[in-house]
This record gives C-alpha cells, structure tokens and sequence, in this order.
C-alpha cells in the first residue's frame, strides 16, 4: 500500500482545520458574523480585521468562518444524501437487470441528460432561496451520477463466483447485496464520495454568485462573492478572500480524492 | 450511418417531451405569479390578464396548448418584456451564446489537447507533472473566480481588455478564456491518460523497432487512436459550457441566453424559462448525436 503524496496529505490537513473552524465558529471567528464596527467600514486587511470589512462594517474573516458552516454543510449533506439514494437505486436497478433495470436507467438518463446547474435553478425557484430548497435541488440532481456509476458497479460484482457461492449457500437477495456485494464498493464509494462533495459546494456558490443563493442574514462562501462583486472595483478584498476559500477547498478535495483513489480504486471505475 | 442519425434523432422526442413536462409542471407549482405587484390590481384587469395568458384554464389544458405552440415553433409571448416573443428573444441571444461558447470549446481543446500531448510525452518528468498539477488546478477553479480575478487584473488594473459587454472581439477573449480554461484542465488529463494507454499498445513498439523517431510515433500512430475517449467527453462539455454560460454572462453582462434565462428566473417569467430551457435540452440532445456520430467515424468497432 502506497502511502499518500504530500498534495493529498496537505489537502487533508487543510480541510480538517476548516472543517474544525467551521463546526467551532463561534469560537473560532473573532467576531459574530452579524456584529457591525461602524469605526471601520469597507476597511482593508488590518491587524484586527484579517480580511477586512465590508460595507456594513461586519468582519469578512469572521463572516468567512460562519459562511464555511453552510457551504461545508450543503457539500456534505447532499453528497452523502445523494450517495445513500443513489446506491440504493443503483443496487436494485443493476441487480434486477433486465426490464426494470433498463425502465430504472431510463429515468436516470433524462435526469442526466440535462445540465445540473440548470435543473438546480429550475428546482430552487419552487423551493425557494432558503438552505432546505438549495439542499433538496442538489440532492435531487446528484443522485443519478452515483445510481449510475453503483449499478455499474453492481453488474460487475454480481458475476463473481464469491457471489454465486453465497447464493448456492441459500443466501436471499438482500444478504448477497448488503454482505457481498456492497463491501466490495466501499473504496470507489469513498472515492466519488470526495469528488462529489467539492462538486456540491462549487454548485451551491455558483447559485450564490449569480444571487440565487441562501437569503440574508445567512452567507455561504458564494453570497458572500455576490456581495464582493459588486464591489470589486474599489474593494477586491470583499471578493478575493471568499473565492480563496472557496478554491482552496475545492482544490483540496480533488487533491484527497487522488490521494483515496490511488489506494481504493486503483481500476478507476469512480472516473466517469 | 443515415438510419442510426435518424432512429437517434426520434428517441431524443421522448426526452424533449420530458423536459417540457417537467418544467412546465415546476414553473406551475410555484406559488405567486408573474402579475403578483405590490399595489393590488382591480380583480378585473387580473381576470383579463390571466385570461390573454390562459392563465385562468386548468393546469393540463395550459399544457396541451403550450405543447401544441411548440410543436408550431411558437413559445409563446414573454410576460416581462410585453409585446415580445419568446422565439423573438431567442433569435436574438442565442447567436451571442453560440459565439461565445465555441469560442470557450475553441480554448478548452486549444490548451487542452497541445497540453496532454507534451505531459504525455515527457511521461514522469517534472514537466509531466507540472501539466498535471496545473490542469488540477484549472479544474477546481471555478469559473466565476477566474472571470472576477480577470477582470480585476485585466480591466481595472492594466486597462488590457473590456470589463463587461459585447460590442467586438476584444469583448470576446476573457469570457472565452474563463469559461474555457476550467474544461481545458479535463481535457488535458484526458488526453495525457488516454495517449499513455495507447502507447503501451503491440503497435507502437513496432513502429518504435522500425526506427521511427518519438515524435512521429506519438502523433501518426498514437494520436489518432487515443482521441476518442476526448471526443466522447464532449457532450459533457457541451452542458458544462451551457451552465458555465449563466455564470460568464452574468459576470461580463454579455447579452446571450444566459444571461436572460437567469434574469427571467428572478422574474418568473414562465414562458421565457420554459423556451430557453427547451433550446437548452435541444441542443444538448443534438451535441450527444454528432459526438456519437463523429465517435463512429473515429471508431469502426462502435458501428456493430
């Protein structure tokens, strides 16, 4: 077993400390993310404002932390709500086979078929801007890319003769998924596990940039470059820092995803 | 090749049939309509209203008359821009859209392509990795930081390019450049992996033992067989631009669909959503065909 490369053990790091920040952030932020300092307004980087302020004189790392809370929550909540829904769709499409697999696949592909930004859109605007209609139009559209890579998955697995053993044991069908097939699929589970996540948290701040994001007071990383746009002439403070943020975790999950992939999933069947 | 074109232009019917259900089904489960303002309407201007717009019929008889305006190419008028058509709206966005998202799959494949072949080529080596750390890179930044880092770099320090609008090419090159370089990344990593595969085929050993230079083994004999795989990615990449499209427009006020699709979500404007939406699946149902079809080309094994 190869050990991890220094980008993917850094990533780890790095998200580990954000993902601390985040669920500490009363503690970890110096400031509420609500509280006004009306001595400096619109300021630049300064010892007491690390990030500065913005035009309500509230502090933009403080307001970072708190914002990570929602976006880290969204990327996480819907990609492991999608992974449940998904692999329990996957698994029963792949292994039924035949007509209700195909029918199954079917719903999936028109899913797929259209852009996840714009069925995302379409959803919030009966959902509404609040944190449950953004979490509910992500986890809606995600599903299909792991229903799809799981069934996949699932018919590969179930032609090996460990499985055909279990089922000459008198193993019924849900004992031969849950005890043979799916711990088969932990590694590659894991590994779309952390590349969808940053895929979740990208598409929750593009909403928020283009002011369909979660409503004020609240702030993800995304409204808060909404926020910063607008100013961005004068004051690129206000955008720069929230796009960092926004970059680095990314970044990092894609890095930590090699890093898992490369020991769980060495065939790249999560690469689709 | 004729019968398969045609069998898969019939199956993307059903699609198209479900994506207009569907969304005409979401717009009419919103509360609150187009026509709801602050100051309360008379009750008779609102019935004649709802009635222009069939607004005051059952929800399935507003959708066997929508279907039926669309199947006549007819979308409707626009309920925010009064006197304007959908259609209308549509002919004059969408060749701006079109420009700019061929000139981002211009970028994506410009950088992408040339880039996986040198890491490729200089397998394992620093610039191997460079290539492989940069396209990384390229895929985790998101469009909208890339398009405000620009501008701010671009526009309002160096005064290089236009910040916003679309009056020539000079308005071109950024928005191009944001949408298109996140894809190059995939494209790069795509082609650098696909190539190595093919590289280590019965083939290329026998042109290598025929003498022939690294160069020429790379791009006469493996190139060719290692650009499906980039050519298949392309009806991903074509919905990737689409979505990517909102983001870049809105950023440089480019005056394409985007840019108005999210404009008439924040209006609820029905029939604009629904049409653009509809060009929208159209065309990525017709981009999936012709990377089918190019595939088979590429590929004689697929036709069987």
């Amino acid at each position: 077993m190869t050990s991890f490369s220094w980008p993917a053990r850094l990533s780890g790091a790095f998200l580990l400390v954000v993902l601390v920040a985040a669920c500490f952030a009363p503690w970890a932020a110096p400031y509420a993310y609500d509280a006004q300092d009306f001595m400096n307004i619109l300021s630049t980087p300064t010892a007491d404002h690390w990030m500065g302020t913005d035009r309500l004189g509230r502090d933009l790392f403080s307001r970072v932390v708190y914002g990570a809370r929602i976006s880290l929550f969204i990327g996480f909540a819907t990609t492991f709500v999608a992974l449940v829904i998904g692999t329990i769709y996957g698994s029963v499409s792949g292994y039924a086979g035949g007509k209700t697999d195909q029918y199954m696949m079917r719903i999936v592909d028109v899913v797929f078929s259209l852009p996840d930004l714009l069925l995302i859109i379409l959803l919030t605007v009966i959902m509404g801007r609040g944190m449950a209609g953004i979490f509910l139009a992500l986890t809606l559209v995600s599903w299909v890319t792991v229903a799809r890579l799981v069934r996949g998955e699932v018919l590969r697995l179930k032609e090996f003769p460990f499985v055909e053993a279990s089922r000459a044991l008198g193993a019924g069908h849900f004992r031969i998924m849950t005890q043979d097939i799916l711990p088969n699929m932990i590694g590659v589970l894991v590994v779309t596990l952390s590349f969808r996540i940053p895929l979740a948290i990208l598409a929750e701040s593009t909403l928020g940039f283009i002011g369909l994001g979660v409503s004020p007071p609240l702030s993800s990383w995304g409204t808060l470059t909404n926020d910063g746009w607008t100013a961005i002439k004068f004051y690129p403070h206000l955008i720069l820092f929230p796009s960092l943020a926004i970059f680095l975790t990314i970044l990092s999950f894609n890095f930590l995803g090699e890093g898992l992939r490369d020991r769980w999933d060495p065939k790249g069947a999560s690469r689709i | 090749m004729w019968i398969f074109t045609i069998k898969r232009l019939l199956q993307g019917i059903p699609v198209l049939f479900a994506v207009i259900a569907l969304t005409f089904f979401i717009m009419h489960s919103v509360p609150g309509g187009p026509f709801d303002r602050d100051k309360k309407l008379p009750p008779e201007i609102i019935a004649n209203i709802e009635a222009k717009y069939h607004l005051d019929q059952p929800v399935w008889r507003q959708f066997v008359l929508y279907v039926g305006q669309v199947v006549r190419g007819d979308l409707g008028p626009s309920y925010k821009y009064i006197g304007r058509d959908v259609a209308d709206i549509i002919q004059d966005t969408f060749p701006v859209s079109a420009v700019l998202g061929l000139c981002a799959l211009a970028v994506s494949l410009g950088i992408g392509i040339p880039a996986g072949i040198f890491s490729a080529w200089k397998y394992n080596s620093g610039w191997d990795r460079g290539v492989i750390f940069l396209a990384t890179l390229g895929i985790s930044l998101p469009n909208f930081v890339l398009g405000s880092v620009l501008v701010l770099v671009l526009s309002h320090y160096l005064h290089l390019l236009p910040p916003a609008l679309w009056e020539g090419p000079r308005h071109v090159v950024m928005p191009a450049f944001a949408l298109g370089a996140g894809f190059a990344g995939y494209v790069a990593r795509l082609t650098r992996n696909s190539l190595l595969e093919v590289l280590s085929a019965d083939y290329i050993r026998t042109a290598r033992a025929k003498g022939l230079g690294e160069g020429a083994v790379l791009l006469k004999h493996a190139l060719k067989n290692s650009i499906s795989p980039v050519v298949s990615v392309m009806g991903p990449l074509a919905a990737g631009l689409v979505t990517g499209s909102f983001v870049i427009e809105f950023i440089f006020s480019v005056p394409g669909m985007g840019n108005f699709f999210i404009t008439a979500v924040s209006n609820r404007d029905y029939p604009l959503i629904m049409g653009v939406t509809l060009v929208y699946a159209v065309l990525i149902v017709l981009a999936n065909i012709i990377v089918d079809l190019i595939y088979m080309k590429l590929d004689p094994r697929v036709r069987a």
